[in-house]
């Protein structure tokens, strides 16, 4: 593992953390180093505490730990919240000219920075979260050049004379620190020559559903969902297509159906509570055989839950939700950069069996920023298949004796042919009542086993035809399996790497399609020991697997709306086995 | 297809299972009639139905079509008409449909002014559920659910729309048949969102708001000397209370539709086999 630098800044919701942390995480990408960042946030405007951590390293990093190296604390209840991280070595950047005065226990060094008053210096107070900035470049020996850029795409739009403050005022910051501190923490922050991009799950999903061809995007705001909507809002149009904001989420699936019914690939996304609004659409989706990705992107519930915590709870619900029964599939990407590529599958898979694809993300990939190569966004390897789509020339095969187009014809693999309103000879109907092959509503018990049948022969015909695999990381061989769903990949593979060095071996499967998936069972006979681990209370992952495989399997869950940290997966795993043993 | 359209393309072979003298014949019939009139085939047009005995519709008539979930039509039309603009979108539905469990997307639709027409079939009581009280339903109108009647005022969904910034507002009659196709006609030609009004009978549920009823107290608007551009006349008429009206009671000449404020002209279905070019670029803003 390289040496990775933990980095936070804390202080009150409107303090205008996000956006500070964001410009050092773009100052250390553009320095070629990996980031990886995560947000503790509280829900209100004003009055929480709320802090950005950047994790940092020459190699790729895919997860948080439990120490902080570096922490700009902009009030008490920062450091407080964060004493558990602190150590040694670690050093806090606070403005002691404020009324508070800094509390922290005497083995962290304290770098008291008038923030303010430099700030003013430069311009205007409004900046001292910059001058913590350069503050932190000097602790860390971090070239305050690499701060221009990111400075430069923050303010450029609001003109040279701001971005040169700023620049000025993160120098008033470095120098202050130069010259009045001979600190002993040292860390540096070697660079590199590589180029990395910086983006977050939500971005990944709606940059994925660009490529993939998605023109048409209908949502309703809602915490961790809402960044897919402003990411595609002003792009999507650049690519002909539009984003419309519904006036609750029963609309915003209903806009996103008519869109696919007239032959655009359209999406919406949303968070549990919308999902629950959205449900009462999903059986008409999947019944009028219309192709539709909807994304979930978790946060914890029930109800309103915690809106701005972790929770992996909903996997039940994208699986089993809505009367009746309902094919579809659940797809779940497991990382940011399989966000992209996972929306792009989804679009293909939607289109290719006229289903309703749910994309199920979390919290904790929507809002964590994760350097890659930009090659690692290929669009050259985007394909998009449309499935069986007829057009005038081709209307013909599919017309009954009496010239009417066969909508739902009941074929071999369950997949009908699809004519796009405008296509001569194609008019039909499309229903969520039962229907024959025309789509005319039937009661008919034959017909009714017919379509059944069909619809969910497609579900069959996409098993066979795709690859539903898992990843798969650590020592083949191990007999530890572990296994997970969603963003604990990241942790996961990192604690491995811990696991080894304590001598416990480990072979992880990370698994992202939820529905078709993976038959694991050759797997897990294999295994002397299988745990699953998630981000819920009860185990939903871990009981499919159980049902699928008929076996007891160990469970580690956590539900405190907290992600998993790789460190503290590592001594869970290690614990879970040690009880285990003794059972046996 | 093109001018040799005839209103009886648009007619499914599948037989109306409505009761005999339901007004929902007649409001189906002049929409046929408006659309073959207007210029349309059945392969260019686009019907949304709701739910209830009035939601039928679409499978009655022939053309692209989406029997959607109850109450939830209106979205349905507008995505349908964002996607691809070529098409003409008429959405259908109930008084029920529109005005009680969809009366949310109503107000929005109306906001939006995307250019469909919007046609409820209202009979002012719950015909599929067989006779509940429905959102325009008299104060005094006894049900199986209101055996005192609502006791609450009925919505009125003419002030409903203007409140709400409609740019055409009209009301129609399903058994006057040359009016009805005429103003749905109107709505269609409208640029923007054409909301109709069309009463329709129903015959076994509602004993009050029945054909003799409206005959004798509809007012047509083209022999009331109404002027359909001016507001605060419009205002006046629909607000009464005591009359009721048949025609186009307001049209605002200045209507620009929403594929114009917003710029969504392009037709959304044509994408290319791949990435499109300049995809790359979109990576790159996360430098
Ligand atoms: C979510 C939901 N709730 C209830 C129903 C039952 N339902 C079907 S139609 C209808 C009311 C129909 O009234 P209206 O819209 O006025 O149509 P009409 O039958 O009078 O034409 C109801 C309550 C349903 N289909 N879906
Ligand atoms: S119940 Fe009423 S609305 Fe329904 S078909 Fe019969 S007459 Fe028409
Ligand atoms: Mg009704």
């Amino acid at each position: 593992m390289a040496e990775d630098l933990n980095w936070a800044i804390g202080g009150e919701a409107g303090d205008g953390i996000d956006s500070t942390g964001k410009i050092f995480a773009q100052a250390l990408s553009r320095a070629g180093r990996h980031v990886f960042t995560s947000k503790d946030f509280a829900s209100r405007i004003r009055g929480g505490y709320t802090a950005y951590k950047i994790r940092t390293s020459t190699e790729q990093v895919q997860s948080v730990v439990d120490r902080l190296d570096i922490l700009v604390a902009l009030t008490q209840r920062t450091i407080d919240e964060n004493l558990d991280e602190l150590h040694d070595e670690s050093a806090v950047i606070y403005d002691g000219e404020r009324s508070w005065e800094a509390e922290y226990p005497d083995h962290i060094t304290g770098v008291d920075v008038p923030l303010k008053s430099l700030a003013e210096e430069a311009g205007g107070a409004i900046m001292r979260n910059i001058v913590a900035l350069g503050a932190a470049c000097e602790i860390t020996n971090f070239s305050i050049e690499n701060l221009d850029e990111a400075l430069e795409k923050r303010f450029g739009a609001k003109g040279e004379k701001i971005v040169e403050n700023n620049k000025k005022a993160a120098r008033l910051g470095q120098e202050y620190v130069a010259e009045n501190y001979d600190l002993d923490v040292d860390y540096d922050i070697d660079e590199t020559d590589n180029d990395y991009v910086l983006l977050n799950g939500d971005e990944a999903i709606g940059m994925g559903a660009i490529a993939a061809g998605c023109r048409f995007y209908a949502g309703y705001p809602i915490t961790p969902a809402t960044d897919v909507m402003e990411y595609l809002t002003g792009r999507i149009d650049e690519f002909g297509g539009h984003v419309v904001q519904a006036e609750d989420e029963l609309s915003a699936i209903n806009l996103a159906l008519g869109a696919a019914r007239a032959g655009a690939r359209s999406m919406t996304a949303t968070s549990g509570p919308g999902i629950d609004l959205m449900t009462e659409t999903f059986g008409l989706v999947a019944t009028s055989e219309t192709p539709l990705v909807i994304v979930d992107v978790m946060r914890s519930g029930p109800s309103t839950g915690m809106p701005t915590k972790q929770e992996q709870g909903d996997l039940n619900m994208t699986l089993y939700g809505g009367h009746g029964e309902i094919p579809r599939f659940v797809v779940a990407p497991t990382s940011i950069d399989e966000c992209f590529w996972k929306t792009v599958e989804a679009f293909n898979y939607a289109e290719k069996y006229q289903t309703p694809v749910y994309l199920v993300a979390d919290l904790a990939l929507a809002v964590t920023e994760q350097t890659f190569p930009p090659e690692t966004f290929d669009m050259d390897e985007v394909e998009i298949d449309r499935g069986k789509v007829v057009d005038d020339d081709t209307v013909d095969e599919w017309l009954d004796e009496e010239g009417r187009f066969r909508a739902h014809a009941n074929t071999e693999d369950g997949v009908s042919p699809r004519a796009f309103p405008g296509t001569a000879d194609g008019a039909h109907m499309s229903t969520g009542l039962e229907h024959d092959e025309l789509g005319r509503r039937t009661e008919d018990t034959n017909v009714r086993i017919e379509q059944v049948d069909k619809r969910n022969r497609k579900v069959d015909t996409a098993r066979e035809q795709e690859n539903w695999d898992y990843r798969e990381f650590g020592n083949p061989d191990a007999e530890n399996l572990v296994i997970s769903w969603g963003s604990n990949e990241g942790a996961m593979v990192e604690a491995i790497d811990y696991l080894e060095e304590r001598g416990v071996d480990v072979r992880f499967l990370s698994v992202p399609y939820i529905f078709p998936r993976p038959d694991l069972t050759a797997d897990i006979e294999a295994a002397e020991n299988v745990i699953v681990v998630e981000c819920n209370a009860t185990g939903q992952f871990a009981d499919i697997i159980e049902h699928d495989v008929l076996q007891r399997v160990e469970r580690i869950n956590k539900y405190n709306g907290v992600r998993f940290k790789a460190d503290e997966l590592a001594d869970d795993i290690e614990e879970t086995l040690k009880t285990e043993a003794k059972a046996q | 297809m093109s001018s040799d359209v005839r209103f009886t393309d648009f007619k499914s072979d599948k037989q109306p299972t409505w009761c005999p003298g339901c007004g929902d014949f007649g409001t189906m019939n002049g929409m046929m009639k408006a659309l073959a009139n207007t210029g349309n085939d059945p392969d260019n047009t686009f019907v949304v139905a709701g739910i209830g005995c009035s939601g039928k519709i679409g499978t009655y008539m022939h053309s692209y079509a989406l029997h959607g979930v109850h109450g939830r039509a209106l979205p349905v039309g507008t995505g349908v008409k964002l996607a691809n603009p070529d098409l003409e979108v008429m959405v259908a539905g109930g008084d029920g449909d529109g005005y009680s469990i969809g009366a949310g997307h109503f107000v929005h639709a109306v906001r939006r002014n995307v250019d469909l027409t919007y046609v409820v079939m209202d009979n002012r009581i719950y015909g599929l559920t067989k006779g509940q009280a429905s959102p325009t339903s008299r104060e005094d109108f006894e049900t199986s659910t209101t055996p005192e009647g609502p006791q609450q005022p009925p919505v009125n969904p003419l002030a409903l729309a203007l409140a709400s910034g409609a740019t055409f507002i009209a009301q129609s009659f399903s058994s006057d048949a040359l009016r009805h196709a005429e103003i749905i006609e109107q709505a269609i030609e409208h640029d923007g969102f054409g909301f109709v009004n069309v009463f329709s009978p129903c015959v076994t549920f509602n004993d009050v708001d029945t054909y003799d009823y409206f005959r004798d107290s509809l007012v047509d608007l083209k022999e009331a000397d109404h002027d359909p551009h001016d507001y605060d006349d419009a205002k006046e008429k629909i607000l009464e209370g005591d009359k009721e009206y048949m025609g186009v009671l307001w049209q605002d000449e200045e209507s620009v539709p929403y594929h114009q404020t917003h710029g969504v002209t392009e037709d959304m279905t044509d994408i290319p086999d791949g990435a499109a070019d300049g995809s790359m670029d979109l990576v790159r803003e996360f430098y």
